[in-house]
């Protein structure tokens, strides 16, 4: 039985059948919405985060199955201080997958440990987010139309963000990839990620403190939130919250075909003149999270549609 | 001169940093073996300067190998038959530890997770770091950081 628990879990070739396969859900919704007929998801969300949860709910219901779940730990027999090995048992004696959010890191890899069914980790805390990089991926690729020989521009909150993290590690895997990196000081890529992924690996990449110089040379440019539950010091959170701000004024310097990603939700780093330019994905990319997560139940579930 | 006795039949840790046989008595649990321990620390040592020796009347499996590597894998393991050295064993970083190190981020599961394990992974070995298996949490070992 396989699990999701990182984007490198899945080869490049395995991505590449992944990717695939959600394309072809994407054409043809139709030959999918009763594949998964008689089956249940368990959306095991022990920190609110409603974006990925009907998500993975919506990929059920558009295969066909059923849903379950709780989302918040208030909800759930945690409160009662039940643990995750426990909880994922019993789950595994209700649901056919399980999609698994929690604030400890690790604590879907702890369930998949013990159990009986499929675990998807949908986020747990700083660690991995991987339905959010395969996300990032397919939206890539659908409106590039590759994976490799690009220039990605990545900007915000470098240092904490864990969707930067994984797409970066998932990213470095593809051939003429090339990094620019814009973060303030304080909020540059950690230095594991500059020095085990980027340099280990001899891929090309910048740090930059403008968005202005780097904007003009990027195939796509990643805009990501700074996340004020990650910051111990409300006064650091004040100060870096507003230092990027992408609006159309600064998008003009980005080429004509320059594809802009966010994993949402934003608070202001984009301002809402971008929505309506081509260029602006964001939204596209929420429509491609749903067909990448039903991709990756059908695989996980080995389900075959023909 | 200071004189322990031969011993028959164990395991002598040779070379090991002076100073350190008491940390390593204590977690290779030592004290728990019902057998005769002896350690000599700040021997001479053409090699080290000093340093600090320990022998342990006990055959090779009651030792931790893994956490005597991940302490120190340039100890000298020397295994006595009939008072004589009849092998030498050469330890290495281990690739798992389990229940050796704790892992120190408040994030991670096996803070609150009733039962876990501690298990660490060797994540790069020339550089001796090892990460948490379940939040890949950095640890370097006891070269870098000291015990």
């Amino acid at each position: 039985m396989r699990h999701c628990m990182s984007p490198l879990d899945f080869s490049v070739e395995e991505i590449d059948q992944l990717l695939d396969l959600a394309t072809d859900i994407e054409h043809n919704p139709e030959k999918y919405s009763h594949s998964c007929e008689g089956k249940k998801i368990a959306t095991l969300f022990y920190e609110p985060s409603t974006r990925t949860r009907l998500s993975f709910e919506t990929a059920m219901l558009n295969l066909g199955g059923k849903v379950l779940g709780f989302s918040s730990a208030a909800s759930s027999s945690a409160s009662k201080g039940e643990s995750v090995s426990d909880t994922i048992r019993v789950i595994s004696c209700f649901a056919d997958i399980a999609a698994i959010r929690h604030p400890k890191e690790g604590a879907p890899y702890v369930a998949s440990l013990v159990s009986k069914i499929p675990v998807i980790n949908a986020g747990d805390g700083g660690h991995q987010h991987p339905t959010q990089t395969l996300t990032d991926l397919m939206t890539i690729r659908s409106v590039k139309g590759r994976l490799d020989n690009m220039t990605i521009g990545i900007c915000g909150d470098l240092k904490f963000g864990r969707t930067v993290h994984s797409l970066i590690s998932a990213l470095v895997r593809y051939t003429g990839i090339r990094f620019v990196l814009i973060s303030p000081e304080e909020l540059r890529i950690p230095d594991y990620v500059r020095e085990d992924v980027l340099r280990k690996n001899n891929v090309p990449f910048k740090e930059v403190i403008r968005l202005e110089d780097a904007l003009p040379e990027l195939d796509v440019l990643y805009m990501t939130r700074v996340q004020k539950e990650r910051f111990f010091n409300e006064d650091d959170y004040i100060r870096m919250k507003d230092f990027y701000i992408l609006d159309r004024a600064k998008l003009q310097l980005a080429k004509p075909d320059c594809a802009v990603l966010h994993p949402l939700p934003r608070v202001n780093e984009i301002s809402v003149d971008v929505d309506n330019d081509p260029r602006a994905c964001y939204f596209r990319q929420v429509q491609y999270g749903v067909y990448v997560r039903m991709a990756l139940i059908l695989t996980l579930l080995g389900v075959k549609v023909c | 001169m200071l004189s322990v006795g031969q011993l028959q039949e164990g395991v002598v840790l040779d070379h090991i940093p002076a100073g350190k046989a008491m940390d390593i008595y204590k977690r290779l649990k030592l004290d728990r073996l019902d057998c005769q321990v002896a350690m000599i620390m700040h021997a001479h040592s053409n090699k080290m300067g000093q340093k600090d020796i320990i022998k342990v009347e006990a055959p090779l499996e009651k030792l931790d190998l893994d956490a005597l590597g991940f302490i120190d894998h340039t100890i000298t393991v020397n295994i006595i038959r009939d008072g004589s050295i009849v092998e030498k064993q050469k330890l290495k970083l281990p690739k798992k530890l389990v229940n050796i190190i704790h892992c120190k981020n408040p994030r991670c599961i096996s803070t609150i997770e009733q039962g876990l394990d501690q298990v660490f992974y060797l994540a790069d070995e020339e550089h001796e770091i090892y990460r948490c298996r379940y939040c890949d949490e950095q640890y370097h070992s006891s070269k870098k950081k000291g015990v």
